[in-house]
Parts: structure tokens; C-alpha cells; sequence
């Protein structure tokens, strides 16, 4: 199976790719990870990841920067619904609109808006930095085998509004509810960080790789 | 609910750890991958890697360090000494860093946070504050391994640094340091209470209950500890037990 993991400049694929690597080899698949800027690498693979860190603004122009990526993506995920992994602000740039120091669009595959945090708690510190406990807001074969109340990795200062209730998968509570994970069809993405959590995100990751949308 | 973090450290130089872990079931106690492996198990929220040589002819040594803990270790590491420039992070980050800690650099030239910060995201920057009291309720930032005042107010200092685009600050007391005596909790306390970024308190912890107090009463999000848990004294567990008997929230 080939795993595609989007490079476009944003964060640290190489802990992206090592999960994977790790999730595939724990479930005996034969996989081939491959950290790709090649729009053909990526029309190819079987299943597309797209990390980020950063800026919503700033990855939109990192990916757009690609020649043909978003389209390579475009066809390959919503037109051929191969399966979608995006990780922090790589699930955020599925929203409609990044609200993150300017307005941008973003690739509009799930509808909503990324918003910053407002904790009902002032005191509370931003980014959202740390381990924090999974709500499970709707089954989902990638959740599997991750119990309510697992933890997972977060750092981010923005979230992701959905726009359409029943795409919100899990939460977690920072001063309020706050979104972890969406979905819908063959798109998945997660706010923490799958590969940095552990047991839960490599559980997570294995989900993908044997996903069948 | 967001859990308070309880983060190991490991001072590193030529590829080795200094302050040597004296587990026995190591099968190479003075190897980081090793520890960091160990830690993981046990249940560290993040670890942190401190480079102590960070002379440039031993970088590389670092950069390989670092990409075999990334392969073996699926939790957040910090790597910081020595951190000057954008590509230094750079390096960093590619090796499997998810975070660097900038110190001297920032102080040389505050500009470096704010680059660092629009180029990989605040998330992954750390701003090291060595600080050491000046009066009463006044401390002074330090550099080179706390040889070298600033003259530099702490309190102001990580104002600026978050305003400029830190996504935490790492706060050692230089005072306490070393000495088993607990946090300065009101250094810990001043700075965290002014800066809306998360605080890791470090330097002193020389017991479980000093860790309890840099959450409780200096208001830190994360607890930074070296020695105890290099000598084996208490483990990671005996640690999240302790705060969390102390009715603080752990993972």
C-alpha cells in the first residue's frame, strides 16, 4: 500500500512518516510511506496524509505554492475518494475559511470555519498545549479501539467550527468543548497530533491505513 | 480537561547523556535514545534534550540523536542548547525535533522568536529563560548557561518573547538550580501570571512535592526535572501520582 504524506514546507513530516511507518509495521502491511512535493506521487498513492504546523494562512500558501497540488489532491481525494488523513492545520485547511490573522480560503471539503480559541476560562493558556482527554462525538472507523476519555497531543491556537454538526467525530474540553477530530465519506482529520500521542495515535494511524471509506 | 505535564530532561553532549540514569534495565545507560525509550514507556508527557557541548563540530552528533529518538519515541520532544539560527532549527525540526528551545539567540537577537515563530509556527518555539533574583520580587535574565546578566528583567523578558511569538517559555531559576530546594515559586509564579503562554517551571525540584507546588502555587502548566529522575530517585509515575493525589489533573 502507498501512504503519500504532502510535503509542503509545514512541520515535522519526518514524525508523521516514522508513525506511519511504525503503525504499518505493527499490523503487518507492506506499505510504502512516501514524504512527496510531487503532485504525481501524490495522485498515485492509495492514501494521501496532510500534516502542517503553523499558520492557516501561511500552509494554504505552502500548498498552493506546490504547482498542481491542490488540484493532484482535489482529484485524488474528492474525485476519486481515496482515503484523507489531515493532521492539525493540515485538518484545518479542509475548512471553508481560515480566520487566522487574515481571512483565506481554505479547500472547502468540509464546511466550517477555523476560528481562534476562546476558553470560558481567561486564565486558561493559549496555544492549547498539551494531553487532553478524547470526547467521542460519533463512531467512526478510525476511532476503533480509542476509548472515551483517551488522550491525545494537542498544540494549536485555532480550531476548526464545523459549519455541519454531525461531521464533529471527538472533542475535548478546554474551557468548553473544543474540536479533535471530523470527518465525512473518506476524509478524516484530526486536531492533535496522532503521531506525537502514543498508543492512541498510532491506534489512530493504523485505523487509517486499514480504512476502507 | 487539558492534563499539567510532567516533562524529563536530559542534558546530552557528544551524542552521550551527562547526568547518567542509573536504571538498571538499561542496556546502555549513557545512551538518550535509550532513555527517552524508557521515559516513553513510563509515561512522560514530553521530553526535552538538552545539547550542554553545542559547539558546532558536534552538531551532527546531536541531529543523529535526535532522528533515532523520533523513530522509537511517538511523544513530543524539545531539543534546546546551542539553537542560533533558522536553519539550526531547520535541522532540527527535519531531524524530528517538534519543538527547539532558543535561549542566548533570543537575548542576541530578539528578532530570531518573532522569524522562527512565522516560519514554523509559534508551537515549536521555545524561549529558554535562565533567570537569577536581582531584589526582592525582581529577576534578572541570564544567557551562556547562566554565566552572563543581561540586566535584562525576566518578567518583561517573557512578555516580550510571547508577544514576539514564543509558544512557551521555559523558566529556570538559576538561583535554585541544582539545589534540591524546590521552585522558585515566585519567580514561577510572576512570569506565568503575566504571559498567556504556557510556563514550564524548571530548576531545584528535588522532590514530588516540589513539583505539586510549581503547578499549584506557581501557576506553571508543565514541570521540567533533571535529576531526580535521572538518579532513579522517582520515577515518572511517582511524580503523576503525587500531583494528582494533590487534586491536579495528569494524564
Amino acid at each position: 500500500m502507498s501512504v503519500a504524506i504532502v510535503d509542503y514546507g509545514s512541520g515535522n513530516l519526518r514524525s508523521a512518516a516514522k508513525a506511519i511507518e511504525r503503525a504499518a509495521r505493527d499490523c503487518g502491511l507492506e506499505s510504502a510511506i512516501m514524504v512527496t512535493s510531487d503532485p504525481e506521487v501524490a495522485r498515485r498513492a492509495e492514501r494521501i496524509v496532510l500534516p502542517g504546523v503553523g499558520a492557516f494562512a501561511d500552509c494554504k500558501r505552502g500548498l498552493a505554492a506546490l504547482p498542481g497540488m491542490i488540484e493532484a489532491l482535489e482529484e485524488a481525494v474528492i474525485r476519486q475518494g481515496k482515503p484523507f488523513l489531515g493532521i492539525c492545520v493540515g485538518m484545518q485547511l479542509m475548512a471553508t475559511t481560515g480566520r487566522e490573522f487574515e481571512t483565506v480560503a481554505g479547500l472547502d471539503w468540509i464546511p466550517g470555519e477555523v476560528v481562534a480559541l476562546t476558553p470560558s476560562d481567561p486564565t486558561l493558556k493559549i496555544p492549547h498545549m498539551g494531553w487532553n482527554a478524547l470526547e467521542i462525538r460519533a463512531w467512526h472507523p478510525l476511532l476503533d479501539g480509542i476509548a472515551p476519555g483517551a488522550h491525545a497531543y494537542f498544540v494549536h491556537s485555532f480550531e476548526f467550527a464545523c459549519a455541519e454538526p454531525s461531521h464533529l467525530l471527538a472533542s475535548a474540553d478546554y474551557g468548553g468543548p473544543i474540536t479533535a477530530a471530523i470527518g465525512r465519506d473518506n476524509l478524516f482529520g484530526t486536531q492533535f497530533h496522532p503521531e506525537k500521542s502514543q498508543d492512541t495515535g498510532l491506534r489512530l494511524i493504523a485505523n487509517f491505513l486499514n480504512w476502507r471509506p | 480537561m487539558l492534563k499539567m505535564r510532567v516533562i524529563p530532561c536530559l542534558d546530552v553532549t557528544d551524542g552521550r547523556v551527562v547526568k547518567g540514569v542509573n536504571f538498571v534495565d538499561l542496556i546502555d545507560a549513557g545512551d538518550p535514545v535509550e532513555q527517552a525509550k524508557l521515559y516513553d514507556i513510563e509515561g512522560a508527557d514530553e521530553l526535552c534534550f538538552l545539547d550542554i557541548t553545542a559547539s558546532s563540530d558536534q552538531r551532527d552528533t546531536l541531529y543523529d540523536v535526535v532522528a533515532r529518538t523520533a523513530e522509537q519515541c511517538f511523544m513530543p520532544l524539545t531539543v534546546g542548547g546551542g539553537v542560533r539560527s533558522i536553519d539550526d532549527i531547520r535541522k532540527l525540526l527535519l531531524a524530528g525535533a517538534d519543538k527547539t528551545s532558543i535561549n542566548t539567540a533570543a537575548v542576541a537577537r530578539p528578532e530570531l522568536v518573532a522569524e522562527a515563530a512565522e516560519k514554523f509556527g509559534r508551537q515549536c518555539i521555545v524561549v529558554a529563560i535562565d533567570a537569577k533574583e536581582a531584589a526582592p520580587g525582581q529577576w534578572q535574565v541570564f544567557t551562556h548557561g547562566g554565566r552572563r546578566g543581561t540586566g535584562i528583567d525576566a518578567v518583561a523578558w517573557a512578555k516580550r518573547m510571547a508577544q514576539s511569538g514564543a509558544g512557551e517559555i521555559l523558566l529556570t531559576s538559576m538561583d535554585r538550580d541544582g539545589t534540591r530546594q524546590g521552585f522558585d515559586l515566585a519567580l514561577t509564579r510572576a512570569v506565568a501570571d503575566a504571559v498567556p503562554i504556557p510556563v514550564i517551571a524548571s530548576g531545584g525540584v528535588g522532590n514530588l512535592q516540589h513539583m505539586v507546588e510549581g503547578i499549584r502555587d506557581g501557576h506553571a502548566t508543565a514541570v521540567l526535572a533533571a535529576s531526580i529522575f535521572h538518579f532513579g530517585t522517582y520515577r515518572i509515575a511517582d511524580a503523576k501520582a503525587a500531583l494528582r493525589q494533590a487534586g491536579i489533573a495528569v494524564r
